[in-house]
């Protein structure tokens, strides 16, 4: 089994999906990105690093499966639940307001968990109807299960429930699914409105402006100049007064664009964007 | 003997290992002004409450580090709850919500593999208490790049999986009781 993997080969590797693929990983902190490949090299079985290059140049299909497999996938519904609370009780009480619709974006959506909670949080609220939820993905194999909505049973019983009891929801999070077999089915009715793209946040294309943002635990697997674009990416997708929401240990105070947001919660990691 | 030798410590623990750190934070000298890393298993829904539990009797001020924040002398950097903390290259932190490993996030394999690549001979391990065998292959690879290695006594602690296990794939330098970690420490790093 190969332990480690050389910066000269992370170079190859970057510069053959850069020219081969259009897709930018140069910037991806090293640290995660190389146990995402030490796990591409155990998954594949492949015993030498050399193996996995054949391949992604011979193999252009491969390449969809590698993209699946580099981005972290680990996600939950209602993670850190005093966040959810702070977003019910504050932020968006206030956006609702104020404007007749309130444009939502998940940026580095995942398999969808975080967007399931936006959908039942503003149902329970009566705000679903208002809201125009965009979830976007560089992974388009990850965007077509969090369409479907389909999770492991044990998940939702020793995390997702629990997480919904400690954010304080207005019923049970069951009522939103149905067991079948080993996986649940969240209802569909939820996500009806909801549209899901294939974008790559490392691209640096801006798609629409909106009010509210959530990019929670996707940046960390970039570095900081790659954050440093993305920040200025999201500030210009925002509108003015807009919030945007990071995991609760990122931060944005050391970006070129910190000082066009204030923070409006620390400990949640909310900032609101004050000027353009 | 290796006064200024290490660029900071590591330190792995989990059930049985609280008060050996607080005894740590307590009483190792403050002249030794590098950067002490814990990686602790802990509950992964309580996010409050850790840094300031181990911040009653600490010397340094303990914080749980942001996502690539810069790694300082005379702190105490205490693993997020429910992330992975790595030891990035150019003296900073990154933080992952990567799939857990041997059941554990933070993972202590994986603080001591991403610290140990970085400081390589200039990094100082230590595995405490511990009911699982988290620690064991990152310690093997802090030794295996130069690092030096220390274990508390399996006699000593509350529940000695975690030592055994290191014991049992790496060579350790020293297998030490609390008191004696402290004394060593405070004697030769200062």
């Amino acid at each position: 089994m190969i332990e480690d993997i050389e910066i000269n080969d992370l170079r190859l590797l970057t510069q053959l999906v850069k020219e081969k693929y259009d897709y930018d990983f140069s910037n991806y902190a090293i640290s995660s990105f190389k146990r995402r490949l030490l796990r591409i090299l155990e998954i594949y079985k492949f015993d030498t690093f050399d193996k996995l290059m054949v391949k992604l140049r011979n193999e252009p299909s491969f390449f969809k499966e590698f993209l699946s497999e580099i981005t972290v996938n680990v996600t939950e519904m209602f993670r850190d639940p005093s966040m959810w609370r702070e977003l019910r009780d504050k932020i968006l009480p206030t956006l609702f307001q104020s404007h007749e619709s309130v444009k939502i974006w998940h940026a580095g959506c995942s398999s969808g968990e975080e967007v399931y909670s936006m959908a039942i949080m503003l149902k329970e609220n009566g705000w679903l109807d208002k809201a125009k939820i965009f979830a976007t993905d560089i992974d388009h194999s990850i965007l077509s299960k969090a369409k479907e909505g389909k999770y492991a049973v044990k998940n939702m019983h020793e995390l997702n429930d629990k997480n919904y009891f400690r954010f304080g929801g207005k019923s049970q999070l069951s009522d939103y699914y149905k067991i079948e077999g080993q996986n649940i089915l969240m209802d569909k009715k939820l996500v009806s409105n909801i549209t899901y793209m294939e974008h790559n946040l490392a691209g640096g294309i801006a798609f629409t402006k909106v009010d509210l943002i959530l990019c929670r635990n996707v940046l960390i697997y970039f570095n900081q100049n790659l954050q440093n674009d993305v920040f200025k990416l999201l500030h210009q997708s925002l509108f003015n007064y807009g919030y945007l929401i990071v995991g609760s240990k990122e931060t944005l105070v050391w970006c070129d664009i910190a000082s066009k947001f204030i923070t409006v919660n620390n400990e949640e990691k909310i900032f609101k964007k004050i000027r353009d | 003997m290796f006064k200024d030798k290490f660029k900071a410590i590591i330190i792995g623990g989990s059930a049985g290992s609280f008060q050996v750190v607080v005894r740590l934070l307590a009483e190792l000298d403050e002249k030794m002004d590098i950067p002490i890393i814990l990686c602790l298993h802990r509950l992964k829904h309580v996010r409050n409450g850790f840094v300031e539990a181990l911040s009653i009797k600490s010397k340094r001020p303990i914080v749980e580090p942001l996502d690539k924040e810069k790694i300082r002398k005379g702190v105490v950097y205490l693993a997020p709850a429910n992330y992975h903390l790595y030891v990035e290259l150019g003296n900073q932190f990154a933080i992952s919500t990567d799939e857990m490993v041997n059941n554990s996030r933070p993972a202590i394999d994986l603080t001591f593999d991403t610290a140990s690549y970085v400081y390589k001979e200039k990094a100082l391990g230590i595995i405490l208490s511990g009911a699982n065998r988290d620690g064991a292959w990152g310690m093997k690879r802090l030794k295996e790049r130069g690092g030096y290695t220390l274990v508390q006594d399996p006699e000593e602690c509350t529940i000695n999986t975690m030592t055994t296990a290191a014991l049992n794939i790496t060579q350790i330098d020293q297998v030490l009781k609390t008191d004696d970690i402290i004394r060593f420490l405070n004697k030769e790093l200062c």
